[in-house]
């Protein structure tokens, strides 16, 4: 069976000439269906980058990037948005909320374009809530939530449309200790159900949570630590 | 995905931020209301002064002393003047009204108020300006071989001096001299820039003993036999007024047919309509801008949650769909209440001014605020929905 992620030899320049930043500098990375995997490493050497590349928010400047087998290299931007939607859960540090509405909502958004129908949108939508323990505020917006229930929101979202990876970008940069472990706790079980997750993370005990650890120096993986 | 879904996203999205799109709906209606109701404010304008006119006749000439010119001298318009265009030499004018006009002040009881024209004429005056008595009599030949006090009030004059009261019988003061109401002209109604009804008739004898004295008549006022020997009126007036006036070269007087007055006066709200048009053209581009403004604010701020959209696997289509729909809504929305607004305002009196609706102008001030709130609000939406998910979501 083919590894979830395969990327190859990836390489991301923002901007040219003198001012040109190499974010990513030929980064290769194997990525196994059901892995949990922690991404760290200083600020600046490309672990957002590399994290949007795998989520297909954003296009390396070249390299190729497998995702369940397919090169995503080949893929329009119409067939991205569908990659987006069907394989890919995301969490950002800033929880990206649509503001002004519901939580309920906001879970519900990935399904509508995917054209899951009104009913079975609303169930999966209440079920993804129930499982990250909100099923108390699904009319809440997002400004009526804390930063921990945004957060969880936000998972709710990712996963609701049980895609093939979760990725995380400092999910538990903005949250304080208990929101973090509530967050955490959410994720390990996410892993348990066998779903693969990528997180990206500066604390140790966080890392921890995960079954393999990734080091990014300068653009490239340093070392891999078990 | 299915379009009923875009539009209900559209529809939350107005929702979810009343204020905002209570502002563009405002920006919107103020936009179109305002060019719906000065167009219609300028064309109430010139038609009530093209109906005023209208209303008068087509058949009169007006005969007026020309100011002096270099070398020529300049002889008054004189009764006997007027007498000499009725006869056998000019088969074609059925009267000649002498008339000598002036403001005076009025008063009855306590009141007083000051009749922007006082006219002294003859009879014949009231067939050849189309005015009939809505109470009482007018004056007769009679009353001006005696020179009798007495006069004909316009309908302003008489609910300004007689509110409640009926006039005719009643004496009144005119510049202190005691004349008797004996009948009250039927509305002529506002011309839009000057009031019709604001007026006063009197023998033209009475008149010239109490305000004008016996100078140059103001004007002579021909009634031809009809308005096709207009032509050959004129051309007889004017052969027995040169030869009585001994006229060489410039005339020192000057003849304006009905036709002529129209002319002159269409002109000028012509010009009023495209002075008006023009304040509309301006308001309809301010309007335009502040509708472009908070399109552009609208769309702006939600750059960020385009990228989420795109981020949880919106297509770009679906995208554009829900910011173009709800454009649309806006646009529509806020085009239709500028449209009543503006229907609305058009139904009181502004200034003085009766406006008319021009239909073309609801369409037009509808379709160029629709055009541009679409437009705005779609075509930065389109643009955000090209980037990639990242950018927009780091927008600021
Ligand atoms: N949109 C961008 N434009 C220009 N430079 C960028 C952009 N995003 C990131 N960078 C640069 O790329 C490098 C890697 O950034 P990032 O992947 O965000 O690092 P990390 O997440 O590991 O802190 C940094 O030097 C950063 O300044
Ligand atoms: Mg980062």
């Amino acid at each position: 069976m083919s590894p979830v992620i395969e990327v190859r030899n990836l390489r991301k320049t923002y901007g040219a000439g003198d001012t040109a930043v190499h974010a990513l500098r030929g980064l290769d990375l194997t990525v196994e269906k059901g892995e949990y995997i922690a991404i760290m490493g200083a600020s600046g050497s490309g672990k957002s980058t590399l994290l949007n590349i795998l989520g297909c928010l954003d296009i390396p400047t070249s390299g190729t990037y497998l995702l369940d087998g397919i090169d995503t290299g080949d893929f329009d931007e119409e067939q991205l948005s569908l990659l987006r939607n069907r394989k890919i859960g995301f969490v950002f540090q800033s929880f990206n909320l649509v503001p002004r509405t519901t939580a309920l909502a906001n879970v519900e958004l990935p399904l509508v374009y995917a054209g899951v129908r009104r009913a079975q949108r609303r169930e999966r939508a209440l079920a993804a809530l129930d499982l990250v323990g909100l099923k108390e505020r699904t009319h809440h917006r997002p400004n009526e939530l804390s930063g921990g229930q945004q957060q969880r929101v936000a998972i709710a979202r990712a996963l609701v449309t049980s895609p093939a990876i979760v990725l995380a970008d400092e999910p538990t940069g903005n949250l304080d200790t208990d929101s973090s472990r509530e967050v955490m706790a959410i994720l390990d079980r996410l892993h348990a159900s066998g779903r693969t997750v990528v997180l990206i993370t500066h604390e140790d005990e966080v890392a921890a949570h995960a079954m393999r650890t990734i080091r990014v120096v300068d653009g490239r993986v340093a070392g891999v630590l078990v | 995905m299915r379009l009923v879904e875009i539009a209900a996203f559209a529809v939350r999205g107005l929702t979810a931020n009343k204020m905002r799109s209570g502002l563009t709906t405002l920006g919107i209606l103020i936009g179109v209301a305002s060019v719906i109701l000065l167009i219609a404010v300028g064309n109430g304008a010139s038609s009530a002064v093209q109906q005023s006119i209208a209303g008068l006749g087509t058949n009169i000439l007006t005969i007026s002393p020309q100011r002096a010119q270099q070398g020529s001298t300049v002889k008054p318009l004189t009764t006997a003047d007027a007498a000499a265009l009725v006869g056998p030499d000019s088969p074609d004018v059925k009267y000649a009204s002498p008339v000598v006009s002036a403001q005076a002040t009025a008063g009855y009881g306590g009141t007083s108020y000051a009749i922007s024209q006082f006219i002294g004429t003859d009879p014949h005056y009231f067939e050849t300006t189309n005015s009939g008595v809505a109470q009482g009599n007018l004056f007769s030949d009679n009353d001006i071989q005696q020179a009798r006090k007495v006069v004909v009030i316009g309908a302003t004059v008489a609910t300004q001096l007689f509110p409640g009261v009926d006039p005719v019988g009643k004496s009144m003061l005119v510049n202190n001299i005691p004349f008797t109401v004996v009948g009250v002209l039927a509305a002529k109604g506002s011309s839009g820039l000057q009031d019709a009804d604001d007026m006063a008739v009197a023998p033209l004898t009475t008149t010239q003993n109490a305000l004008t004295g016996y100078g140059s008549l103001t004007q002579i006022v021909v009634q031809a036999r009809s308005a096709d020997a207009l032509p050959n009126a004129q051309a007889q007036v004017t052969t027995i007024l040169n030869g009585r006036h001994k006229v060489s070269q410039t005339a020192d007087y000057r003849i304006l047919s009905q036709d002529q007055l129209l002319t002159a006066r269409t002109a000028t709200t012509e010009t009023f309509t495209v002075l008006l048009a023009s304040v509309a053209a301006i308001s309809l581009l301010v309007g335009g801008i502040g509708i472009t403004n908070i399109m552009l604010v609208t769309v702006t701020e939600r750059i960020r949650e385009i990228g989420i959209r795109k981020a949880v696997g919106a297509p770009r289509s679906s995208i554009l769909g829900q910011f173009l729909i709800e454009a649309t809504l806006l646009s529509l929305f806020g085009g239709a209440l500028g449209v009543a607004a503006g229907m609305l305002g058009t139904q009181f009196t502004i200034a003085g001014i009766k406006p008319v609706l021009v239909p073309s102008s609801v369409l037009l001030a509808f379709a160029v605020s629709a055009l541009i709130g679409l437009f705005f609000g779609s075509y930065p939406a389109s643009r955000a929905a090209k980037l990639r998910p990242i950018e927009a979501l780091r927008h600021e």
